[in-house]
């Protein structure tokens, strides 16, 4: 029986598991925290991503229509995209999902897309935001995220760029708190952070747009944390993680064709937690 | 011996606007004068990364006593200081207040309540007087500049670490709160910086001022934040803390912490008029507990061309200048007929806190959400004329009407309901609860 469950498990798209965690999550942001989504944003996000998904399938003819991607993609969006104008929604929708098709190196895309998204709509207009703090730091709803995030990851079997990217970050702000000589109330408060935590398991760690080996991911974890610290902690600018995503995934191809040696293909089962 | 001790007394701003008002830096006192970090008013006026912040006090002893450290977020100079106008702070606060909205079901005309707007104008005035620079002795502190600007005495403090600031602190009879050397080593090592204010006393009587005017200081930094850490140290119990933030394209949110909207247009019953500041009291206190103590509240965010319902005028170009607003034009506004302000977006934050739930500096970023909110509280006045005709049917509806709203005010603000239901005049003087509930099915 238990058996039968894990070959389910691993044969199932792990893909279901995310659409499934981010619908929780959106559900418990709009219904719990009441923090502005708007519902006509995210079915224009939700609507214009699948559009943008079927243009560029026939345009570079796929094989087939994917629609789990880009409603992934528009989850995200939604989750942490806010604006007051919906004309700016349905733009950011077009640009996560036009880049997959434009932006590639060695066949793959370079940006994440709900990420370079994100920032091209703060880059363009004041009326495109990111709200990190709208989710609170209460420490059971951060637990809760994780382990949710985690159950996802164990099934896309990329859990090292995360837990790196966590375990860089963590080590951030606890050493900053043990140079600066502060309470370990303020790393804990800043760890616990719901918008950290979703860019931990659902963006950093896209399987797509991460090195290909585990050490190149460990790596690459390692520098989007260093340059979102400098981001966050010199330049005192809000959203470190979500723009240092972006700074950092051109050197994807670079980490990936230096690092070439010691690839392995994802689908192998990997004794990852 | 002085006393480096906090923030004075606090009261909440309703109907009435708020008088209680202090600084966010600390201040310092004589050992027996017990004073107490209990509520701030700070207007923070960001564009880019240009900020002027204002700091309005409370201050209740004697002047000679007072005295405060005011930390920030980077190197200033004389020049960046100044005395502001307390008046203003008191127009701001008003024109942002949560206000209560009366209509009669009689009368549709719509009659809301206006507030007192003191218009006791204190210009500026910014008193060069240089001293005779003091050049601290020991431990790596100096004094960079010390000046008079209005009634105060201002000391630029540059300190290469905390040591050398709280030693020469200690050397000029300040004693620090428990912990507050970390909190001040922290500070300077991202690189922060301090100035002391004190009552100069010869100044202040000729000036002629019975209170202090609330120090105003203009920096260029990244940083857009508010430093509390300080201010949680000997602090007695939490601290209330509003925030009126003065930007271009939108609202104003803390990064940090979460925002969260106050229950807003909501209906209540006619005696809160006469209560609206315990009402609001308990409301804030049941809301505070509802996001376990950590969170951020947003009471008003509007542009500040215009209001509606207006609990006071928005302020004027002029009054918008000397609180720093410097993208506008400034001296054109007169004080009589107030221009209507342009390009000044408006964002009333409230913050009860301590350190226990708030750790960390107060991180704010300006969004883009220029969506209008208030806090807005409705009373529906039942028609009480002489009936000419059979109103019996009006009656049950104004009794059910009566009743949704004593449980609305229960749930806001957990009072007890029975009490409150006592205080409505039901018509026919009963309570609806009181009636069986089978009449109203085959009535």
């Amino acid at each position: 029986m238990e058996t039968k469950i894990r070959q389910l498990s691993s044969n199932l798209d792990p893909r279901y598991f995310q659409i499934v965690v981010l619908s929780a999550l959106l559900l418990y942001g709009v219904a719990i925290l009441d923090f502005g989504i708007r519902w006509q944003n995210a079915i224009a996000i939700m609507l214009t991503a699948q559009f943008v998904q079927l243009v560029g399938t026939r345009a570079v003819q796929l094989p087939r229509f994917d629609p789990l991607s880009p409603l992934i993609t528009s989850l995200s969006l939604t989750l942490l995209l806010r604006t007051d104008d919906v004309r700016l929604a349905i733009l950011a929708a077009c640009i996560a999902i036009g880049s997959k098709f434009v932006l590639r190196v060695r066949n793959k895309h370079i940006f994440n897309p709900a990420n370079f998204a994100l920032v091209s709509m703060m880059l363009l207009s004041d009326h495109a935001w990111v709200s990190s703090g709208q989710w609170g730091s209460a420490a059971i709803g951060a637990f809760a995220l994780a382990c949710l995030g985690f159950i996802v990851l164990t099934r896309a079997k990329r859990a090292e760029t995360t837990l790196a990217f966590l375990g860089c970050y963590a080590a951030l702000v606890f050493g900053r708190a043990l140079w600066l000589g502060d309470p370990l109330g303020i790393p804990l408060h800043q760890l616990q952070n719901g918008a950290l935590l979703i860019f931990a398991f659902f963006m950093i760690s896209d399987p797509r747009t991460t090195p290909n080996t585990a050490a190149g991911r460990i790596l690459f974890a390692a520098l989007v944390t260093a340059v979102a610290g400098t981001i966050q902690f010199i330049y005192f600018q809000p959203n470190g993680p979500i723009l240092a995503l972006i700074l950092c995934a051109p050197l994807v191809p670079v980490i990936d064709s230096l690092l070439k040696g010691r690839n392995y293909r994802w689908e192998q089962p990997k004794g990852v937690l | 011996m002085r006393i480096l001790a906090t923030i004075a007394a606090a009261a909440l701003t309703v109907a009435i606007s708020a008088t209680a008002q202090a600084f966010c830096g600390f201040y310092v006192a004589k050992a027996d004068t017990s004073l107490f970090n209990k509520a701030s008013q700070v207007v923070l006026v960001r564009d880019k990364d240009r900020t002027v912040i204002t700091m309005a006090n409370d201050f209740e002893g004697e002047v000679e006593d007072f005295a405060v450290v005011i930390p920030v977020p980077t190197k200033i100079e004389r020049e960046q200081i100044n005395v502001g106008d307390r008046a203003i702070v008191q127009h701001l606060d008003a024109y942002t207040s949560p206000r209560l909205v009366e209509y009669h079901d009689a009368d549709p005309c719509m009659d809301y309540r206006h507030f007192e707007m003191s218009m006791d104008s204190a210009a500026p005035q910014a008193a060069v007087l240089e001293e005779a620079r003091k050049v601290a002795r020991s431990r790596g502190v100096t004094i960079e500049a010390s000046y008079t600007v209005g009634e105060y005495d201002i000391l630029i403090l540059s300190a290469n670490e905390s040591s050398g600031l709280v030693s020469w602190l200690q050397d000029n009879d300040y004693k620090l709160p428990k912990g507050a050397e970390r909190v001040v080593d922290s500070y300077l090592k991202q690189d922060m910086r301090f100035f002391v204010a004190k009552v100069n006393l010869k100044e202040q009587s000729k000036l002629g001022y019975q209170y202090l005017r609330p120090l105003q200081v203009a920096y260029e930094s990244n940083k857009f934040m508010l430093p509390i850490r300080l201010g949680t140290l000997n602090a007695d119990g939490k601290q209330e803390l509003y925030v009126y933030a003065l930007t271009r394209t939108g609202r104003v949110e803390t990064t940090n912490y979460r925002t969260v909207k106050l229950p807003s247009n909501v209906n209540v019953p006619e005696f809160v008029e006469g209560e609206f500041a315990d009402f609001y009291r308990a409301m804030f206190d049941k809301q505070v507990e509802a996001e376990n103590e950590r969170a951020v509240f947003l009471e008003y965010a509007w542009d500040m061309a215009w209001c509606d319902p207006c609990a006071a005028d928005p302020l004027s170009a002029q009054e918008l200048r000397e609180l720093g607003v410097f993208w506008t034009g400034g001296r054109g506004g007169s004080k009589i007929a107030p221009m209507p302000a342009q390009d000044v977006f408006v964002t009333r934050l409230h913050v009860r806190y301590d350190g226990e739930h708030f750790p960390e500096d107060l991180m704010f970023q300006e969004t883009g959400d220029r969506q209008n909110y208030q806090g807005r509280y409705v009373i529906q006045h039942p028609w009480k004329g002489e009936p000419s005709c059979d109103i019996s049917q009006y009656q049950a509806q104004v009794r059910e009407r009566q009743e949704q709203e004593a449980q609305q005010l229960a749930n806001m603000t957990g009072w007890d309901i029975d009490d409150i239901r006592k205080k409505i005049p039901f018509p026919e003087g009963d309570a609806p609860v009181q009636e069986p509930w089978w009449k109203r099915i085959w009535g």
